[in-house]
């Protein structure tokens, strides 16, 4: 059955793939089908999603942060004549149940990129008398809440194109959205904030495209103040977190304020793991395999923070011969660490999750794009165990964003992979000052002041180097 | 540091074959209560390395673990507390992992390993 879907308008890639996402997690063998309504942009938050029941629809919208609300369709219509037509022809049946004599129900009025006048609803609320409403209405409590979304004009300011025509669609509500837990987890009032902790939207997402659920183990080699672990937490699952930086994971600012504090805070319970590891020689005992069902994380790319591993003067390569540490300062040798590529840290993260996750598990992380003046296509890291299943951009800037890479495994891990493995990783190693560069350009790209900025005069020009709708909070 | 991650570690020291299982070295262990999660634990069995936790265990004071499993042991209530207890429930706050090869020590302190290793052992 068809569902009309209304989404948030904000981070516009991410909003199918995390309903997707949210789809496969209840129901695995379900492909999820859509469908714009007459005339509207892609953009656009209003979307129709062919579900098999309602009871999945509910679960979706009930875990999902980027969808308000979906709802069953009774009709559709340029105008209230059309809208009456169709909700008259709409089947009794299902109408019926929800208009009987003793429940209580509730009407909202709502329209995308505008704000109605109470007198303005009151008008269209009076066009509805056409329904057979036998019930009373309650606003605080309803058993049944009905939502009247009449677009006509988006107004300006969200960047979509203007609207053709208008539509107005009236539907019962199913169920609405898990957004409350963006207010509930917000950093500002979180205890322990690292520099790139990431915020609890985003890490909400990423949970939900990793499919976190109760009883699933859960893993960030990069979990920092364990931002992301929250999130899985907060859905049930166990996890498990790395960082190369003992001071964060360890100590934090104090025996209040750590990332077990984090999880205390929230009443979460805390990671099963939290360890000092390196990602590019992670310590797992060589027989662990297909031990994870998630990976994720926000990989150190060198632009806010950049990456560690072990070894540090090593690399310097025919400056220094590698440091032996001497016998009797073996004990607090506090070892020294080089700089991480990017390239190299991604090629990390890919095996170990080849070689760690489950069959089936998923591999979220954030890869950083710079925005070309051409339209030259950027090349996602791949690994021959993984699909790629999404890719979400989140533009920071004009000149540079981030993808949510969402990836899931579909072949085993075998022998020939760790052999290519570790080909590559030599191959990096011998090569770390070029993969350096690379990262310092990122660098260089997100930060080094604009040329093109200062030459050319106004900001249309740049908006036609990356034609994409940015709402005000997109 | 519970024992499901001691489960899971080696010493990955250049040169060394055989980093499994890292002995303990306990100064302070302490208890910490868990939600009990039967899904999980049967999620995890077959992926742990059953005598490496028996004897991690027992290092640690707790004994209850039979000497040897089998996945029909998942049915038994009792079986399953016991697993959860040793799995999750037994913390090294203080004291290290030692290298079965090396004798390398990997400190463990506030609960955290640090499986770091140094410059000439990459």
């Amino acid at each position: 059955m068809w569902y009309l879907c209304v989404f948030y308008h904000r981070l516009l890639e991410f909003r199918k793939p995390e309903f997707e996402s949210l789809a496969g997690l209840f129901d695995d063998d379900y492909t999820v089908e859509w469908r714009l309504p007459d005339g509207y942009h892609p953009d656009s938050p209003f979307h129709f999603v062919n579900l098999p029941s309602e009871e999945l629809a509910r679960s979706i919208a009930n875990r999902s942060i980027l969808l308000k609300g979906i709802y069953e369709l009774w009709g559709e219509g340029c105008n209230f004549e059309e809208l009456e037509e169709a909700i008259s022809k709409y089947p009794e049946d299902r109408k019926l149940p929800y208009l009987s004599h003793g429940s209580t129900f509730k009407i909202t009025v709502d329209s995308f990129g505008k704000v109605f006048s109470s007198h303005e609803q009151s008008d269209r609320l009076q066009k509805l008398s056409f329904i057979p409403f036998k019930g009373r209405v309650n606003l605080r409590n309803p058993d049944h809440k009905f939502c009247l979304i009449d677009n006509n004009d988006y107004g300006s300011g969200n960047g979509l194109p203007p609207i053709v025509e208008r539509r107005i669609f009236f539907g019962r509500e199913i169920a609405t959205s898990h957004r409350k837990v963006v207010r509930k987890y917000q950093l500002k009032s979180r205890k322990y904030l690292g520099p790139t902790a990431m915020d609890a939207e985003m890490a909400f997402l990423m949970a939900n495209q990793a499919q976190v659920k109760s009883g699933k183990l859960v893993y960030d080699p990069f979990v920092g103040t364990g931002s992301i672990l929250i999130s899985a937490a907060h859905f049930g699952a166990t996890t498990m977190g790395a960082d190369i930086d003992i001071r964060v994971v360890r100590d934090g600012r104090g025996p209040d304020c750590n990332v077990w504090s984090n999880f205390e805070q929230y009443g979460l319970p805390p990671p099963v793991a939290l360890l000092r590891a390196d990602n590019n020689l992670p310590p797992w005992r060589s027989g662990l395999k297909e031990v994870l069902d998630a990976i994720i994380c926000d990989p150190p790319y060198g632009v806010r923070a950049g990456g560690r591993k072990s070894g540090g003067r090593k690399l310097l390569k025919g400056t220094v011969d590698p440091y032996t540490v001497p016998e009797e300062k073996r004990r607090d040798h506090i070892p020294s660490t080089a700089p991480y590529s990017l390239a190299e840290c991604v090629h990390d993260l890919l095996d170990v999750a080849g070689r760690m996750l489950v069959m089936g598990g998923r591999l979220v992380y954030f890869y950083p794009v710079v925005a070309k003046d051409e339209e030259e296509a950027v090349v996602f890291p791949c690994h021959p165990c993984f699909e790629v299943i999404a890719k979400c951009e989140q533009i920071l800037s004009y000149r540079y964003s981030r993808v949510l890479v969402t990836m899931v495994k579909v072949r085993a891990y075998r022998e020939e992979m760790e052999i290519a493995g570790r080909m590559k990783r030599l191959d990096l190693k011998e090569n770390h000052l070029k993969w350096m560069e690379e990262a310092g350009s990122l660098h260089s790209a997100v930060f080094s002041p604009d040329m093109q900025a200062t030459t050319t005069p106004a900001g249309d020009e740049k908006c036609s180097q990356k034609p994409k709708y940015r709402g005000k909070y997109v | 540091m519970r024992l499901i991650t001691h489960n899971m570690l080696s010493s990955n020291i250049k040169g060394v074959s055989n980093g499994f299982p890292l002995r303990i070295e306990a100064a302070k262990v302490v208890e910490k209560a868990v939600d009990f999660n039967p899904d999980f634990l049967k999620n995890m069995f077959s992926k742990i390395e059953w005598n490496a936790l028996v004897e991690a265990s027992r290092t640690l004071g707790y004994s209850d673990l039979p000497e040897n499993s089998d996945p029909s042991m998942l049915d038994s209530d009792a079986f399953l507390r016991s697993f959860h207890h040793a799995l999750l429930e037994l913390h090294l706050e203080e004291g290290a992992l030692v290298c079965p090869e090396t004798g390398r020590k990997f400190p463990v302190s506030k609960g955290i390993p640090n499986m770091l290793l140094h410059e000439d052992e990459v």
